[in-house]
């Protein structure tokens, strides 16, 4: 069985906004795209072009109806990862030492030459965040991009995940949620983030934001003049007032 | 840690990066293409592109799958079975381009109608318009009158701009956004961003939908409003502020038609037409002098009411006067529009409450001075930063153009067109109110070996510009810009194939298409197209004698064809974003852009332009070769890009142009142009400055620099046309008046439509099938992750989405007793569907819907035979008639808007029933012959080849 470290140096991880995420699949595929060819290469798809396709994918959304009360309900889109929990039994349970969180940054990874696809790591995850890549034998999992992140060949605004490069809406943010000062730990706390099934104790770093209603308080409307002016139609009060109103303008 | 593995932490991504434009939809956003060992190994958005900043959505980021896809087509093939067989023969370019030419050159020398060339998704219709032009057939157009020709139209005809490709919300300034059925689509990632920054300032978001998905989802409000009827709801909205006095009345005074005076004089040729004074100008009647003035002359006092007696001693009265004692009728009342759009009476007042509160009490103002087009200076901007946008909801009905006038009206009433905070035009646009493009392809102008005298696509004024031969018939194969559908300005690709087959209007010999998959999902009535793509006259021959067909990949429509020109991926080819075309502007910035090939194909393969631009110089089209009959691009496509001329100094790109590259819009060509192009990131903006990035349509100095750089025809403001006087002039035709009458069948439903004030009518399919025979409106919309990515063969985005299920109300669930999964047939006047159920709330109660185009047929695409696409997914198109059902008169017209022959998808009604369960979605078609193709790969390890291999 795996140790975790004593404490991470950094506690990397995902700020994710389900207040505009739209559900567009973006993160999903540009997170295959790039881990296919990278850390994780590659991601293998079994009968793509048959009855029944399937692949690893390391994100995933989900599309679902919370219903409420009289027409309350809403549509969610939820996307999910490897949450890199600050006390994964995903890693805990390894037999070899193949899954492991890194000290420097809380990272959970597989090293894939040590991984021998016994599977326990996915049985233990409750976020059903680890996959089997079936043709490659070795469990498959979100790096956070640890490819990226720290890339010297890459542009400093880059060292990014994948997903969040590539979210349209800006419902992923990345940083540092140890650092209570950092953007993405304000940002939980302006607006209420989340653990997911926190009750569960694994205490996930990622964290997600909850959804919110924008209102407008309108004032009412002026006071409704009478429906018609005295003796006359809707349409004539209306145009008695368009006519004060112009009267009053200058040339 | 020392236990921890080493890692690579700066694996390099690729040899190079490669910066061109996505082609995964119509957005055309930038991409940087990582190219290692000579394949694609990363996609990621440019983020200094204007239109999409750097992020990507989810088709574009499935990109590599779309460009390795197995179902690509590899060498030129002509047909050796019959159609559909899937028979064919792999044939040289050399073989391919002499069938081609050799089709081609006797329908020219003998009667260029006889080709019918539409062109589907194509991005480069300045191209494919002007070659079409040069072999002066009268058949052209691409897919637009399939697609969202009412909403182009509808803006174009009121204010010369339009939803989408020609103006966008003020994203940065907004704060309101009312967003009309639009579920997925149009646009793409400015869309994503314009509503991630809008939610994240707290801006409230109200959606118009009768499905709560996608944008819908986060929207803060959802109107899950009746299929067809936001026309009414926007009526309403329009009552009410009418009704609260909330109305920008300078606005409408100073940048609308709303005080023009109409001539009141029924039964006369000119009633309902704008009294206008001696130079042509329509009057306004001023209340500072007293008198008539021109309404063009930036009047600051005219009257809004009251009828005048024009010199001539008839009366005439004002627009506005006219749109009070419509929209204050009762039949815009809240209440009496509710049960019909669904919308409660309190809701449509709140709604329209909000509208006026953040319109006029929550002005923004932009300390920025401009001076507007009579000479005014003005030291601010006023916002009323209240912004809609609407598209596929809207346009796909056959009240499509009304109610797309009708928002526009709304939007104009409250003052936010073009202000800050409002809508915004991008340039070129504004154009003028319509644009002064007329269409061509008369009779008298079409003649063999000729080219055409002018564009086949325009803006009718009236009866004048319809295009009819000499008994009043359509002179069009679509039966564009004749009676049936007089303002079609983008054509009718949807009724090409039937019309071709049934000789109505008349026979053709060639059918040429590009990109569209018109034997499948974009195609109405899919079996009874099939049927005209293979039916034969009595010696056995094919009604459509011959078609060629361009496309990448191995579609449904392939098998159909005689001869397939095999198209190049998006990453292989040449192309041109043009401004001539559809720009990809921003509002703060014109902008153009290309593709240039990034990765070699491997294949026998060409891109279409450069085929068809080998064609024209084989053809001989004046256009294409030199005054000595040499190709005049025989550099292919690039060297069109650089060297063409449409007027001197105007060509496809903007950028860069002059001998030395320093002019911009309007220069000689440059011949390193492309190479500038290349290391801009494959696209060239053009700032606008601060002080002409508001009111353009009025503000003098934005009109003087869009005249100098090419974008507009005149400096003269565009005065927003809340009345469309062109539309009376069809009306006044179909009453009697005028020698271009209409045949008699026609003349009522021109009367009730062609109205010059927007209206709501109720969709025709509705009114047209047995009472309560269909009581549900069945309608599609695209899963964001397909929406406009022809070829659900991705092998990424399939694993997404490779079936679909009908989705219904969880009452009518109930009513027909069906949970998740079981099995219904739903049934239209045209034919029946089998499909699997999944219920929902966020739906209309009235209204089913399933995703787009998910359905496949089998040997297409490169998809096993027993895909889930083909055998769980299904396509309402077999529902759908491409006729309406027959109405008062006999005649059968096409299922689409009477004005601008917008097809009506959203139209459709249907019944359901529970049905038995069932193995498969029906109809079930006969898989189609694969050409011999080898069947694609049963796995995927993309990328491994990379693993554990850094710097």
């Amino acid at each position: 069985m795996t140790a975790l470290p004593e404490g991470t140096g950094r506690k990397l991880g995902l700020v994710i906004d389900l207040d505009i995420c739209v559900g567009c699949q973006a993160c999903a595929t540009s997170c295959k795209e790039w881990n296919t060819g990278g850390y994780s290469a590659p991601l293998s798809d079994h009968d793509p072009y048959g009855a029944d396709p399937s692949g690893a994918w390391l994100n995933r959304i989900h599309s679902y109806e919370v219903t409420g009360p009289a027409g309350g309900g809403r549509t969610v889109h939820f996307p999910r990862s490897c949450l890199h929990c600050e006390e994964p039994d995903c890693v805990t349970v390894c037999p070899t030492g193949a899954s492991y969180k890194r000290a420097e940054d809380g990272i959970v990874l597989v090293n894939p030459d040590t991984c021998i696809g016994c599977k326990l790591c996915s049985w233990a995850c409750p976020y059903g965040a680890r996959e089997y890549d079936h043709d490659d034998g070795v469990m498959k999992k979100c790096t956070l991009c640890v490819d990226r992140i720290y890339n010297e060949t890459l542009a400093e605004e880059d060292r990014v995940p994948a997903c969040v490069r590539a979210c349209p809406t800006g419902a992923r943010a990345f940083g540092d949620l140890g650092d209570p000062d950092s953007a993405v730990s304000r940002q939980v706390a302006d607006r209420g983030g989340f653990d997911l099934l926190a009750e569960f104790g694994y205490k996930p770093v990622n964290k997600y934001l909850p959804p919110r209603i924008n209102t407008v308080a309108a004032e009412p409307a002026p006071a409704p003049e009478p429906v018609a002016a005295p003796g006359g139609s809707t349409v004539e009060g209306f145009f008695a007032w368009v006519d004060r109103a112009l009267s009053g303008r200058g040339g | 840690m020392g236990h921890e593995p080493r890692i690579d932490l700066h694996a390099k991504v690729g040899d190079h990066v490669a910066k061109t434009t996505c082609y995964m939809c119509a957005c055309r956003c930038g991409i940087d293409v990582h190219v290692r060992d000579g394949k694609v190994r990363y996609i990621e958005g440019n983020r200094d592109h204007p239109v999409n900043r750097g992020v990507l959505c989810g088709k574009g980021s499935a990109g590599i799958m779309q460009h390795y896809s197995p179902a690509r087509l590899s060498a030129p093939m002509k047909r050796v079975g019959p159609r559909g067989s899937g028979r064919f023969e792999e044939i040289g370019w050399d073989e391919a381009l002499q069938i081609a030419t050799g089709w081609l050159a006797e329908v020219r020398r003998t009667d260029p109608r006889k080709l019918a060339f539409f062109t589907g998704r194509d991005q480069s219709q300045s191209l494919t318009g002007y070659w079409a032009m040069q072999f002066g057939t009268p058949n052209f157009a691409a897919h637009g009158g399939f697609c969202s020709v009412n909403m182009a139209a509808g803006g174009l005809y009121t204010f010369g701009g339009a939803f989408w490709e020609f103006g966008d919300p003020d994203w940065e300034h907004t704060r309101y956004f009312l967003l009309f059925g639009v579920a997925e689509d149009h646009a793409s990632n400015p869309i994503k961003i314009g509503i991630g920054k809008l939610k994240g300032r707290g801006v409230k978001v109200v959606s118009v939908n009768p499905v709560r998905t996608g944008y819908n989802a986060v929207a803060d409000e959802w109107v899950g409003i009746r299929p067809g009827t936001d026309g009414l709801f926007v009526g309403a909205l329009i009552q009410e502020l009418f009704r609260t006095r909330q109305v920008d009345l300078d606005y409408l005074a100073r940048y609308t038609n709303a005080p023009w005076l109409v001539i009141d004089a029924p039964g006369m040729a000119d009633h309902g037409l704008f009294a206008r004074d001696a130079e042509g100008n329509p009057m306004v009647w001023s209340t500072a002098t007293g008198d008539f003035a021109s309404g063009m002359a930036g009047e600051t006092a005219p009257a809004m009411t009251g009828a005048r007696v024009l010199p001539d001693g008839r009366r005439a009265r004002p627009v506005f006067e006219m749109m009070a004692e419509r929209y204050l009728s009762d039949e815009y009342a809240p209440e009496a529009v509710a049960e019909r759009c669904g919308v409660p009476a309190d809701q449509t007042r709140r709604i329209a409450a909000e509208l006026a509160h953040v319109a006029f009490r929550e002005e923004i103002v932009l300390d920025r001075p401009w001076t507007d087009a009579w000479g005014r200076r003005h030291d601010r901007m006023i916002g009323r930063p209240v912004s809609m946008h609407a598209m596929r909801g809207i346009s796909a009905h056959s009240n499509g153009f009304q109610t797309c006038r009708m928002i526009h009206v709304l939007q104009i009433l409250l003052g936010t067109i073009d202000c800050p905070g409002g809508f915004r035009y991008k340039p070129p646009y504004p154009n003028t109110a319509p644009p002064p493009l007329r269409p061509h392809g008369r009779p008298d102008e079409v003649a063999p070996d000729t080219p055409l005298p002018g564009p086949h696509l325009g803006f009718p004024l009236g009866p004048e510009h319809l295009l009819l031969d000499g008994d009043g018939r359509p002179a069009r194969i679509d039966k564009g810009f004749s009676w049936d559908a007089p303002m079609s300005a983008h054509g009718l690709m949807h009724m090409v194939i039937n019309n071709a087959a049934t000789r109505d209007p008349y026979g053709i010999d060639v059918l040429f298409m590009y990109m569209a998959n018109m034997a499948w999902n974009s195609s109405m009535n899919v079996p009874g197209t099939l049927d005209a793509l293979t039916a034969t006259d009595e010696n056995g021959d094919y009604l459509i004698p011959k078609i060629i067909y361009s496309d990448a990949y191995y579609s449904e429509t392939v098998p159909f064809a005689d001869l397939i020109l095999p198209d190049t991926t998006y990453l292989e080819r040449w192309d041109c974003i043009s401004l001539l075309d559809r720009p990809i502007s921003e509002p703060d910035h014109a902008a153009d852009a290309i593709r240039h090939p990034v990765v070699t194909p491997e294949r026998d393969v060409r891109g279409f332009q450069e085929v068809l631009i080998d064609l024209g110089a084989r053809l001989k089209l004046p256009g294409f070769v030199t005054d000595d009959g040499a190709p005049r691009y025989p550099g292919g496509y690039p060297d069109y890009i650089v060297n063409h001329e449409r007027k001197p100094g105007v060509g496809p790109l903007a950028g860069w142009r002059g001998a030395e590259g320093d002019k911009t819009g309007v220069g000689a060509p440059n011949p390193g142009q492309l190479d500038r192009y290349i290391a801009n990131g494959a696209f060239c903006t053009i700032p606008i400055a601060p002080e002409h990035a508001y009111y353009k349509h009025a503000n003098r100095g934005y009109l003087d620099w869009a005249v100098e750089i090419g974008f507009r025809p005149t400096a003269a403001p565009t005065v927003f046309q809340l009345y469309c006087e062109p539309l009376q002039r069809f009306r006044l035709a179909a009453e009697g008046h005028g020698d271009r009458q209409p045949p008699d069948h026609a003349r009522d439903r021109i009367i009730r439509h062609f109205d010059p004030l927007p209206f709501w009518y109720p969709p025709f399919e509705g009114e047209l099938v047995a009472a309560g025979a269909y009581p549900l409106h069945a309608i599609t919309q695209r899963p964001m992750h397909m929406y406009h990515s022809w070829g659900s063969q991705n092998a990424w985005l399939r694993q997404i989405t490779a079936e679909n299920r009908l989705y219904i109300h969880r009452d009518l669930g109930a009513r027909i007793g069906v949970v998740d999964e079981d099995w219904v047939w739903l049934t239209s006047h045209l034919g029946r569907v089998k499909c699997q159920v999944r219920l929902m709330e966020g739906v209309n109660p009235d209204t089913v819907w399933t995703w787009n185009a998910i359905g496949k047929r089998r040997g297409a695409w490169g998809l096993s035979g027993d895909a889930p696409e083909s055998a769980r997914g299904f396509l309402l198109n077999h529902l759908i008639s491409e006729l309406l059902p027959e109405g008062g008169g006999g005649y059968r017209y096409s299922n689409s808007d009477p004005i601008t022959g917008q097809a009506a998808w959203f139209d459709l009604r249907v019944a359901i029933e529970k049905a038995e369960p069932g193995e498969r979605t029906e109809p079930y078609f006969e898989p189609l012959g694969t050409a011999g193709r080898p069947a694609a790969p049963d796995r995927l390890a993309f990328g491994a080849e990379w693993r554990g291999r850094g710097a």
